[in-house]
Parts: structure tokens; C-alpha cells; sequence
């Protein structure tokens, strides 16, 4: 549905030439919620907006729905727009309409009739929870409410693509929730494709079916939300992950962290299991059948797509031949096992 | 107070506000287009024309540079040509205008710098052309700032229209000068200046009651 071919993005020239994009490729297919991610400056916004063309790409091609963007005259670019809803992170509403007014904003720039206006916009209302407010300004409007009036203003047009960005940045976590609610029901009813930007694994995690991961402007990793989350191909993938589930040693035990072993230390290791493996008893096993205890410094369990994400650090503790075999044991599991260092016993 | 003053004072208070009236409506018609103007057309805006930009500036600070009294004179021969005489009410009116054009052009540019780009974005995003841009979106978010500049223009006109006198304009200001402060009067001068203060009240409260009603920020 959505499609980009080698889109770069430069601005300035010569040596002040600073390069927002390089060379993305990105394929968004109908009806599914697509999600990049990145920090600030990776080219995020400039992504996005290089979907509907509110920035012009140097170079590559741009499609929605099989017509291509970049070869359009500005008259005909105006009518694709119409079927390319966007919301952005701070709104946009216009502050002197009222709700109502703000949501029928694209059909009177389509010059639709006062009666087909109606006709659209209050079922929109209603499916945006919004229509009690019709008649407010969206100054007496709380950030949420704001949203849902943007929401309903990009779907006003019937658009088939619904582009965000950073669409919940500045929302509380409750809030976002609902938004995000929001948009999977948009995306389940309506069947429509949304491509969204933003720096929250949360959002990803919570509605995405496929992620992109974006930095300098390259999009360096992508894949589907369960394996972005199980098994990040990339280092920023990794810390973008870690930096979600938290699951960083504790500081008091990352000093006492030594790069070798010796005949006096135990292994600090990292699972992450996925999948069924969360449910073996792994580490009774591990006391039962090599004699080693295992010292759980730190665990977590994620629901991610319908599939369960286990993490947990944990000290290895019993003499250098059976933490031997019990690191041999559980990488022969289907679990990523990663040696964070050894500390020195106090046994 | 004599009759005959209370005649003058309440004629030339009505000089005053009809040349208030007609720059200020006039440079209003004028002046809102030309400030439109000078912001669309900036670079990176929505119809970007530098070279048209810098001309339009030029002209603009031009007109805002010249002081009025010798505005007043020095377009004497284009005043005949619009009102027929180069003295009286009319002919006073016309360089008030000329000189509220461009003072309230760089009002309403200054007040649609205030709309928040994201706005003019979020319109193109949804196909806007440029001129639904400036009716849909620029226009009706800066009504509170444009209004707000059309008071200050009002005020600044009922300011400039004492210097009206010097071609035989009228009005409250001339009548100051020649009544109170020429033949040293005063009662005149004291009266003059109480209604000026009044009448800029009014217009001011005016003013304020109308962008609140107009803003919903």
C-alpha cells in the first residue's frame, strides 16, 4: 500500500549538506500497522513525511496505493492527499473551529456538500468517542480528546493510509493506551494501513505488526514485532530493547564484573527465552542435574504479539566445572544465553 | 462653555472620527492582502517568491519610513488626482490611508507569524491549496492578532489625524492647535484632548472585546 524505492533525503548542498535519509526501501502492505523507530534526529520525521510528500525527497520514488507520489503534478498530489490521513504530536487542531468543524476541515477542502459533511463527520464522532464535544473548542479539550478529534479529522477524507507521527509523544501512558486502542480498531474495521514514527518500544510493542528500526537516517534493521522483540538483529536494536524491559544488571554488581574468569569467580549470565521456552523449568534443572544454584538477580516476562518474551540475569553459582556444564546445558536450549562477566565468589 | 464651542468641538469630533473611518477601513482592504502578501510569499512559505518578497518588503518600509507630515505634503499632486482638492477632510483622509497601509501589512504579517506552523502542515497534508492555506487556516487562526493590529492602527489614525490641520483637514487635533494652543486657550485645548483620550478608550475597549470574542486559544 504504501512504497518507497531508494528515497534520499538531503538537505542544504555542498559542504553544508546534511543528509536526512539515505537509500530507504519500504514496503507497508494493505491493512497492516507498521511502525519505525529510532532516536531523535535518525530521520524519523523527515520519513514519514516524505510518505505524503510534505517533504520532497532528492532522490527515489515514492507509491500509495500503486501511484507514484513523485511523478504527480502539484494539482493531482492534492487529490492523493485526500487518501492519506496523517496525525502529528502536537495536533494541529485549529483552535478557532470547533470540533465538529475541525473534522470537517478536509471535506470542505474537498468541497463536499454541507449535507455529505454531516453525514460524515458525526459517525466519526461517534466512533471517536467524541460526540458530546462537537460543539467545543479544542482548547477545553484534554491532550487525548485533542487526538481523537485529529484522528477523526485524517479519517474524515476516507483515506486508505493513515500516517502518525509521534502520535503519542506527548501523551501520559493511560492516555496513549487509548489512543493506541484507537488506532488497532481503526486498523481492524476500516482495514487501514497505517505507517507510524516514534521513539516508544510501547507503541511498538502494543500495536505494530512489523518494525523498522532507523538511525543516520538508514533504516538498519527490520522484521516482525514478536523476532524484533525476541531477537534484535542490530546493537541499537538490542538497547532499544534493554532500554524497554529495563533488564540492565544493577550497578553495585556491573563493578564487581571481572572479563575473565578465574578458579574463584562464578559466570553472571542474560537469558532471553521466547516462545515455549518460558515455560520449561530451566532452572530447577539446572540445580537438579548439575548441582548449581542459580541466583536471580533480575527477571521479566513480556507479552509481545501473542508471543511470550522471558529475560532474566542471573549468577551461576557452584565450582568452575559445573557452571561449565550448566552454560553448556542451557545453550544447547533454544535461548540466548550471553556471559555478562564473573564476580568473585563469597562462598 | 458657549454653544458655539460646544458646535466646534462636536464638528471637529466628527471630522476626527470620519477620517479615522475612511483610512482605517481603506488601509484595512489594503493592508490585510499586503500583509498576506509579505507572508506567503516568504522563502520556505507556501507561495514563495523571494524576489517579490524583497520588493514588497522594500516598498512597505519605505512607506512605514517617511513621517507623516511630510507624507501629507509630499503626495499633494496624487491626493488631487484621487479626491479632486489637496485640502479639507478628504484630502487628509488620503495620506492617512497611504500611510496605514503598510503599518498595518507588517501588523498582519507579525500576527500570522504567530500560527503555528504545524497548522499550515496539517492543511497540506489534507490537500489544502494555498489559497484555502490563507482563507481556511491562516486567516481565521490569526483573526485575534489581526484585529488586535486593526485597534492599534485606529488609535495610531486618531493620533496621526491631528496633523490633518496642516491641509485644512479638520478635526479634534487641528482644533487643539489652533483654538488652544495658537490663541492660547486652555479650555479648548483641555477639552480636545479629554475627548481624544475617550474616543482612544473606546476604541481600544472595542478593540479587546472583539479579539476576545474572535480568539479561542
Amino acid at each position: 500500500m504504501i512504497s518507497l524505492e531508494k528515497v534520499s533525503k538531503t538537505y542544504g548542498s555542498g559542504a553544508r549538506a546534511v543528509q536526512a535519509l539515505a537509500d530507504i526501501d519500504l514496503e507497508v502492505p494493505k491493512g497492516t500497522i507498521h511502525g519505525v523507530i529510532g532516536l531523535s534526529g535518525a530521520g524519523k520525521s523527515t520519513l514519514i513525511r516524505c510518505v505524503n510528500l510534505l517533504e520532497r525527497p532528492t532522490a527515489g520514488r515514492v507509491y500509495v496505493d500503486g501511484q507514484e507520489l513523485t511523478a504527480m503534478s502539484a494539482a493531482d498530489l492534492r487529490q492523493t492527499r485526500h487518501q492519506c490521513g496523517m496525525i502529528f504530536q502536537h495536533f494541529n487542531l485549529l483552535t478557532n473551529r470547533t470540533v465538529y468543524d475541525n473534522v470537517a476541515l478536509p471535506l470542505e477542502l474537498m468541497r463536499e456538500s454541507r449535507q455529505t459533511i454531516r453525514e460524515r463527520v458525526t459517525p466519526l464522532l461517534e466512533l471517536t468517542g467524541l460526540a458530546d464535544k462537537a460543539g467545543q473548542y479544542p482548547a477545553q479539550l484534554s491532550g487525548g480528546q485533542k487526538q481523537r478529534v485529529a484522528i477523526a479529522r485524517a479519517l474524515a477524507s476516507r483515506p486508505k493510509v493513515l500516517l502518525c507521527d509521534e502520535a503519542t509523544s506527548a501523551l501520559d501512558p493511560q492516555t496513549t493506551a487509548s489512543i493506541l486502542t484507537l488506532l488497532q480498531e481503526i486498523n481492524q474495521q476500516l482495514g487501514l494501513t497505517i505507517l507510524l514514527i516514534t521513539h516508544e518500544m510501547e507503541v511498538v510493542k502494543s500495536i505494530c505488526h512489523r518494525v523498522g528500526l532507523i538511525s543516520g537516517g538508514r533504516l538498519v534493521e527490520e522484521a516482525d514485532v514478536g523476532d524484533f522483540f525476541t531477537a534484535p538483529a542490530t546493537q541499537l536494536g538490542r538497547e532499544f530493547l534493554d532500554e524497554f524491559l529495563k533488564l540492565e544488571a544493577p550497578q553495585a554488581l556491573v563493578e564487581r564484573l571481572l572479563p575473565a574468569p578465574t578458579a574463584q569467580t562464578h559466570p553472571v549470565v542474560r537469558l532471553t527465552f521466547s516462545g515455549d521456552n518460558v515455560a520449561t523449568p530451566l532452572i530447577s534443572r539446572l540445580a537438579r542435574e548439575h548441582g548449581v544454584d542459580v541466583s536471580i538477580l533480575q527477571a521479566k516476562v513480556e507479552s509481545i504479539q501473542g508471543r511470550t518474551l522471558g529475560l532474566m540475569i542471573a549468577e551461576l553459582m557452584g565450582d568452575a566445572a559445573r557452571t561449565q556444564d550448566a552454560l553448556a546445558t542451557l545453550q544447547s536450549f533454544d535461548l540466548q544465553v550471553e556471559v555478562l562477566g564473573h564476580v568473585q565468589r563469597t562462598d | 462653555m458657549s454653544s458655539a464651542l460646544i458646535d466646534l468641538v462636536w464638528q471637529s469630533t466628527l471630522e476626527t472620527l470620519y477620517m479615522v473611518a475612511v483610512a482605517g477601513v481603506i488601509s484595512a482592504l489594503a493592508g490585510v492582502p499586503l500583509g498576506v502578501l509579505l507572508y506567503v510569499t516568504r522563502p520556505g512559505q507556501i507561495l514563495a517568491q523571494p524576489v517579490l518578497n524583497g520588493i514588497l518588503g522594500i516598498v512597505t518600509n519605505v512607506g512605514r519610513s517617511i513621517p507623516f507630515i511630510i507624507l501629507l505634503v509630499a503626495i499633494i499632486p496624487f491626493t488631487r488626482m484621487i479626491v479632486g482638492s489637496s485640502i479639507g477632510t478628504n484630502a487628509a483622509a488620503v495620506p492617512l490611508t497611504i500611510a496605514a497601509i503598510p503599518f498595518v501589512a507588517r501588523l498582519v504579517e507579525g500576527a500570522l507569524n504567530e500560527v503555528p506552523p504545524g497548522l499550515v502542515e496539517a492543511a497540506e497534508s489534507m490537500g489544502a491549496t494555498p489559497m484555502q492555506i490563507i482563507m481556511k487556516v491562516l486567516l481565521p487562526e490569526a483573526r485575534g492578532g489581526i484585529v488586535n493590529g486593526l485597534t492599534i492602527t485606529i488609535v495610531a489614525l486618531v493620533s496621526y489625524s491631528a496633523m490633518a490641520g496642516a491641509v485644512g483637514g479638520g478635526g479634534l487635533g487641528d482644533l487643539g492647535i489652533r483654538y488652544g494652543y495658537n490663541r492660547f486657550n486652555p479650555t479648548v485645548m483641555l477639552i480636545t484632548v479629554v475627548v481624544l483620550v475617550v474616543m482612544v478608550q473606546l476604541f481600544q475597549s472595542l478593540g479587546d472585546y472583539l479579539v476576545r470574542k474572535s480568539d479561542h486559544k
